[in-house]
């Protein structure tokens, strides 16, 4: 015990001068060469060799800054410094893989211009067009040691970082450094060791991309371009980005994701170009657990859990969604599933506003189910592995760098408190290895006086008071250092009367002397008399507590699929169903069938008639009800991630909705109410040639790739008008071509132009760069990719049709089409179909000359129709636009009914799956109460594939499921504020719907 | 000057009827409609009903089997089909602006933040294209509001079939219209919205209107006026009750403290929006606080709300019994106004109860209900005649539309439009 305290006083030297034994080589030496080989022994120590290998009463040797030996058996030489840690922990030191830690502030290179677009990249020189792609960022470069950051980083157990400049989508590559404040020579353990990406732009001022799809197409562009670059482009051109790009792809790829979708995005890009990205994930993992194991990837994982709501105020609770509140239930516990699911994950600080918060968030982390081997492992071996770098770090074996914490216990404990953090040999001391332990109640004797001395608290901060009776103290003001202490206290507090004592300290008995109030010296004695007795209150209210915490914490949240109200905690199974003596509208040559039976199975509609019988079926009676197939919405914008324009370029064909479908939008589930099965997903009309769409199926609860209509033809949107031209925009939206319909046309005959030139370059064999927008564009000539185009006035429309006739294909569909009245002949001598609303006008020039009799003419004028959304709340009631067209243009309900069912799904080429009710073709049906043209019609029950994603019984349930959770999470964060924990005050929620016109820059 | 040119193709073209449609002469003759089923506004309904109407004010309301001579009166044989009262659309920017997107057809948003003198009457538009496309749904009569500011301006309730702003005037600066502030702002503008914010400034801006009121108040007790506030001079009606306070709010607690404000000042305000309106219902009731619902069909706020909720929000008003009429925002979006009522009778709310909502609840919201919003004897003849169901897009087609019993042209536009092209492609085909 002695020789311990001996060693603190020595340790703290080292703590201020740090070592020269590890200084650089080639520097001159102002005075003499002091060199220390670091020889140290730690004895009598629990040991983690690493994360699973734990070895008691073990003895750890390091010299050099490396490990020497570690074990129970090991000789310690005699030249070695020893430190007795009877009663210690030595862990290897964490790892963080996600930091800016040491790297300048990201800066904009240039100033966004005023008039927009800003087209290319304000950085001079032979970079890449895109200001958010920077390969050729190299972390080491730029690294400078931050003392303050550091020390922040050592105080948490951490002994290196790997560190990258978080700006861009392609964000050059990241360093492995040492935390202290050597010269930087000696903390660069690894210079060039992953190349980062994100979905984000950054401090980039360009426009493009504004959008994720835009953001993915440029990261596949990008790969496509460094291929080229490698293989024929160099001798074109010197793009010092692209030779970048290419010299850091045989490193580690690590893509920030932030949340589980964009995790399923990035794997998919890796997956294309033979990747394997380590996910920096968003701490949501949990919420997909099983779809994110199959891809197979590693996580990096923040533990930044949000606190608590203030849910207090009634109103106030209303504005905090379920999905939020389960999160803050669930958060904790998502270290623990991905531990559960076998995903290899590392922690990191990153998100944290504090990062003082960690180790709690770890405590909290294992509080909820995760076991401290998993935690240890994420903090040490896991991250040394993802990085290739465990021959140096993330456990404790001879020549691996001396990179170890002492704690006071068990780290994941209670007691268990970081003292020293050694970083290379090197120590920072954050706490005394030991403190006197000085706790008791003392006979203090002052001159001629005796108080009553009371000790108590933690051995690290103890409290020291005069006990005048049972209920009264004074507070004393003390100071301890090694051996010396200091008190003072006013015993009577009115007068001015503190006696200051000083002293030194030996086992138990005290001494020294001191002044009264008067500056009459005394001597003092004060010796140990016994323990200080405990209050009987305070041992009831400990008891109490504990009692609380422990009923608080039995309930846990149950994952919904997606993670919202109204997602499944058990998805629904597809099994046969019989409805019968319904009204069935067949949209077959059959009519509208009454009293007519519909018999669902394997997930297609197995017969439709009467009288019909199935064994195992579950008869549904549809007496005074209609059955119909879903309905099909030719132009939705609902259930779309960040951004449905990419309208920053005057083409944007490489982009595609297809990349950004978001699973979890609850209006997927409203649309099912609303009796809606098949949607096209869009992108917007901020540009004459738009985006890829995406067909999906109404199927709550799949992740996005599921939800994909399988096997559907490729679709693009392209758009005319006001729209194109930005006449909307405002006056800083004046430089992008085109600004006038005159420009539109030959924004179109120009690319098609170029991509017939583009298809002679690719068949001529010759070496040619592979580009995404153009092999959109060609599949468009080559009748392999079809046309949706917003369109409003009859000129433009004739003009696209002509255009579309110059390069020997066809429009495929119109959408919005408000003068296809006006031409519905050339339409359908052309081909063109239309899919318009039923009434909207008067909201721009444009369609000013807009009837809601324009469906009707197009139908009669033999011209494929139908009617669409594009909007997320008239979509759940398509039923009643398609009544408008019996309203306004008298077309017979059964038509009209086809506007919005079978019309559709022949204007996306998907009438042989879905459209009707006829045998073989998918079970995606909806019971109405009514005729469901009619206002009154509910959709009681609709089916995807034959599983019933809705019923409104089922919906009552969910209502009621969701009240009750609710009310338990307020509670339970009522009950998390009364404990003290900190709140957060509840926010109203964005929640963008989008529409065509839509150019917000989703990217930053 | 493209209005210019479009109307001289039309003249040429000799689609006259596509030039807006004649304001009806005044009825110089009795009129007796038959056989249709009234829906009378008031919560009845009569089958087979016999209504006479007489100088532009109905006379006679029953069934036909009661029957009466009715010598020298027009007669409108009605059988299976029904009769409403004229729609009334409250809160609507109808011949203030006729295309949304086109600023110089935009006067409905006067600049500053407190204009209460600011006027909607002499901006309506009575040529307006869009007026007639709205009428032949059955809207017959709307207040025209002003929008933009914290109070906002004050609105006029107009017939829809006018020579000019005096004509069309029914009820001159009927409201104030105050939109109370939210306790969460959206940052950014249309294209790039932004996220939504705690609105920090909210105590600043109740307290603002607050001292308005004060000093206005103040102001109108005067015994002599010095110096003419035409801020406040707009403000007396408010204070002695000739004219409505129509405060636009949707929160629980925003539309609890703007109720509680006008108290304050002894005046029972109306409100505009409402769409947490039902969390509050027995505070509504027992404050007599009345009910503009923004659309109904409209999506809920909150992704917990229930998918249906704003459909429900009526019936929930009417069990309670908050009074509550229909509303719709913009201008020609009200030829939907009707559905929004009949969306809320699919999911419960009694039909009669929602023909009074967009009738004589409305007209009693608008304090215009002595003359108008339903068929009672001595009343306004204004009323339109339909096939089908008026909330019903599948049967609903308005045949026939009296304003104080003149017949109005229920043609407008687009039918006109329809019969232009209708006509080109069977000339096309011969």
């Amino acid at each position: 015990m002695k020789r311990i305290t001996r060693i603190t006083l020595v340790l703290i030297g080292f703590c201020l001068l740090s070592f020269q034994s590890f200084a650089q080589e080639t520097f001159p030496i102002n005075g003499v060469k002091d060199s220390r080989d670091g020889h140290y022994a730690f004895t009598n120590a629990t040991i983690f060799k690493s994360y699973n290998q734990k070895v008691e009463k073990a003895t750890l040797l390091i010299k050099d800054g490396k490990v020497e030996a570690v074990g129970a058996g090991v000789t310690i030489p005699k030249d070695a410094v020893v430190i007795d840690l009877d009663g210690k922990f030595i862990y290897p030191s964490f790892i963080d893989l996600y930091s800016n830690y040491g790297l300048p502030e990201p800066k904009a290179v240039g100033e966004k211009p005023k008039q927009q677009p800003q087209s290319l990249s304000n950085k001079k020189g032979a970079y890449s067009w895109n200001e958010a792609l920077h390969p050729e960022f190299r972390a080491f470069e730029h690294f400078e040691a931050d003392k303050k950051k550091a020390k922040e980083y050592i105080s948490l157990g951490f002994g290196s970082l790997l560190v990258h400049q978080m700006d861009g989508i392609s964000r050059g590559t990241s360093t492995l450094v040492l935390l202290g404040d050597e010269k930087e020579h000696k903390l660069i353990l690894k210079d060039n060791v992953a190349h980062h990406m994100a979905f984000r732009k950054g401090k980039s001022t360009q426009n493009y991309p504004s959008s994720l799809m835009g953001c993915i197409a440029l990261i596949r562009q990008t790969y496509l371009d460094a291929q080229w670059y490698i293989e024929y482009g160099y001798k074109e051109e010197k793009n010092i980005s692209l030779q970048a790009w290419n010299d850091v792809q045989n490193l580690i790829q690590i893509f920030e994701t932030d949340d589980r979708l964009n995790a399923f995005r990035a794997t998919k890009i890796g997956k294309e170009f033979g990747v394997n990205y380590i996910l920096k994930g968003g701490g949501d993992e949990y919420k997909r657990i099983d779809d994110l194991k199959a891809t197979g990837s590693a996580f990096i994982i923040p533990v930044n859990f949000p606190a608590a709501y203030d849910v207090t105020d009634p109103h106030d609770a209303e504005l905090v969604s379920l999905a939020d509140m389960k999160h803050w239930d669930l958060a904790p516990s998502n270290a623990s599933a991905l531990a559960k699911a076998n995903i290899d994950f590392a922690f990191t600080t990153h998100g944290l506003k504090k990062k003082g918060a960690f180790l709690e968030n770890i405590k909290k982390a294992i509080k909820n189910g995760l076991s401290e081997e998993d935690a240890l492992k994420a903090l040490t071996h896991t991250p040394a592995q993802l990085i290739k770098a465990g021959d140096k770090i993330g456990s404790l074996e001879k020549d691996k760098v001396a990179n170890f914490i002492i704690c006071s216990g068990n780290i994941f404990g209670k007691e268990g408190k970081i003292l020293h953090n050694w970083i290379r040999g090197n120590p920072t001391i954050l706490k005394d290895l030991d403190y006197p332990k000085l706790n008791g109640a003392y006979q203090l004797k002052v001159g001629r006086d005796n108080y009553l001395l009371h000790v108590k608290g933690k051995a690290t901060k103890p409290e020291f008071v005069i006990q005048e009776n049972d209920s009264t103290s004074i507070k004393v003001k003390h100071s301890v250092s090694n051996k010396l202490i200091s008190l003072s206290f006013n015993p009577n507090k009115e007068a001015n009367n503190v006696i200051s004592l000083s002293g030194s300290i030996a086992d138990k008995k005290w001494s020294g002397a001191g002044t009264l109030g008067d500056g009459q010296w005394v001597s003092w004695t004060a010796n140990y008399i016994g323990e200080v007795p405990k209050k009987e209150s305070e041992k009831k209210n400990l008891n109490e507590k504990k009692g609380n915490k422990e009923e608080t914490e039995k309930l846990v949240s149950q994952v919904l699929y997606p993670f919202v109200s109204y997602g499944w905690a058990e998805q629904p199974k597809q099994e046969t169903y019989l409805i019968t003596n319904a009204t069935v509208w067949t949209n077959e040559s059959d009519g509208i069938l009454e009293d007519a039976d519909v018999l669902i199975k394997n997930g297609k509609i197995a017969q439709v008639g009467k009288g019909l019988s199935a064994g195992g079926a579950t008869t549904i009676d549809g007496k005074g009800k209609h059955v119909t197939c879903g309905i099909i919405d030719e132009h939705s914008h609902i259930a779309i991630s960040r951004g449905v324009n990419e309208g920053t370029q005057a083409s944007s064909a490489e982009v595609s909705i297809a990349d950004v479908v978001n699973s979890e939008d609850v209006n997927i589930y409203r649309q099912l109410a609303g009796g809606v099965t098949t949607s096209q997903l869009l992108h917007g009309s901020a540009n004459p040639i738009g985006g890829q769409s995406a067909i999906i199926k109404m199927r709550w609860g799949y992740t996005p790739e599921q939800m994909k209509f399988e096997n559907a033809d490729p679709f693009i949107k392209f758009a005319l008008g006001e729209n194109v031209k930005q006449s909307n925009w405002g006056d800083d939206f004046r430089t992008r071509f085109p600004q006038t319909r005159m420009g539109v046309e030959q924004v179109f005959e120009d690319h098609f132009t170029q991509a017939a030139e583009y298809k002679a370059k690719k068949s001529s064999g010759k070496p040619y760069r592979k580009d995404l927008e153009m092999e959109t564009i060609l599949e468009i000539i080559e009748s392999k990719r079809f046309i949706t185009c917003h369109s409003y006035q009859q000129g433009e429309i004739n003009m696209l049709m002509k255009v579309a006739e110059r390069h020997n294909f066809r429009i495929n569909t119109f959408t919005h089409i408000l003068e296809g009245y006006k031409i519905a002949d050339k339409m359908r001598t052309h081909g063109a179909g239309g899919s318009t609303f039923s009434d909207w006008w008067a909201y721009k020039y444009e369609v000013i000359d807009a009837i809601p009799h324009n469906g009707a003419i197009m139908h009669e004028q033999g011209v494929l129709t139908a009617f669409n959304s594009d909007d997320a709340e008239m979509a759940r009631r398509l039923n009643q636009e398609a009544a408008k067209a019996v309203m306004y243009g008298d077309v017979s309900e059964e038509d009209a009914w086809k506007f919005v069912t079978l019309n559709p799904a022949k204007l996306l080429h998907l009438d042989n799956r879905v459209g009707s009710l006829k045998a073989g073709k998918d079970a995606d049906v909806v019971i109405w109460s009514d005729n469901p043209l009619s206002i009154y019609a509910i959709a009681e029950m609709t089916f995807v594939d034959g599983i019933k994603f809705f019923d409104r019984k089922d919906d009552v349930e969910k209502q009621k499921q969701i009240k009750a959770e609710r009310a338990r999470l307020i509670q339970k964060m009522i009950a998390a504020k009364k404990n003290g924990d900190k709140t957060q005050t509840p926010m109203k929620k964005h929640k963008h719907h989008y529409h065509c016109d839509d150019i917000h820059d989703e990217m930053h | 000057m493209r209005f210019i040119i479009l109307s001289l193709v039309f003249l040429v073209t000799g689609q006259f009827a596509l030039a807006q449609q004649t304001p009806a002469p005044p009825q110089t003759k009795g009129i007796v409609v038959s056989g249709a089923t009234a829906h009378l506004g008031n919560g009845e309904v009569i089958e087979n009903s016999i209504i006479a109407f007489e100088n532009g004010k109905f006379t006679v309301i029953n069934t036909q089997a009661v029957g009466q001579g009715f010598d020298g009166f027009e007669t409108i044989d009605a059988t299976g089909k029904h009769i409403y009262p004229g729609f009334i659309a409250p809160n609507t920017q109808l011949g203030l602006k006729e295309i949304d997107a086109v600023r110089s057809t935009r006067d409905d948003r006067e600049v500053g933040y407190l204009k209460p003198h600011v006027r909607s009457i002499i901006a309506y538009n009575t040529d307006s294209r869009v007026t007639p496309t709205v009428r032949s749904n059955g809207v017959l009569l709307a207040q025209i509001s002003p929008t933009g500011g914290r109070i906002k301006g004050s609105s006029s309730i107009v017939e829809l079939d006018a020579w000019n702003w005096e004509d069309a005037a029914y009820s001159t600066d009927d409201a104030i219209h105050l939109s109370w502030p939210s306790m969460f702002r959206r940052t950014g503008w249309w294209a790039e919205p932004g996220g939504i914010k705690k609105n920090d400034k909210y105590k600043d801006q109740v307290r603002d209107i607050n001292n308005f009121f004060k000093e206005a108040l103040a102001y109108t007790k005067k015994t002599k006026v010095e110096s003419k506030n035409l801020k406040f001079e707009a403000m007396r009606g408010v204070f002695n009750g000739s004219k409505n306070l129509i405060i636009a709010t949707n929160a629980a607690k925003t539309i609890t403290e703007a109720i509680l404000f006008a108290k304050e000042f002894d005046i029972t305000p109306v409100i505009l929006g409402g769409k947490e309106a039902w969390k509050i219902a027995d505070f509504l009731k027992t404050n007599n606080i009345s009910i503009i619902l923004s659309n109904t069909q409209s999506l809920p706020s909150n992704d917990d709300d229930h998918i249906d909720q704003p459909f429900k929000s009526a019936l929930a008003l009417q069990k309670v019994g908050v009074p509550f009429c229909f509303s719709m925002g913009g201008a020609w979006e009200q030829r939907n106004l009707p559905f929004q009522a009949g969306q809320a009778v699919a999911f419960g709310l009694d039909y009669e109860a929602a023909i009074s909502g967009l009738t004589l609840n409305t007209a009693k919201i608008l304090k215009i209900d002595k003359t108008v919003g339903s068929i009672e004897s001595g009343k306004d003849a204004t009323f339109f005649i339909a096939e089908g169901d008026a909330l019903d897009m599948r049967t609903c087609k308005v045949t026939k539309a009296f304003i104080r019993g003149k017949e109005i042209d229920v043609d407008n536009k687009q039918k006109a439009l329809y019969r232009k092209f209708k006509a080109k492609y069977e000339n096309d085909k011969k």
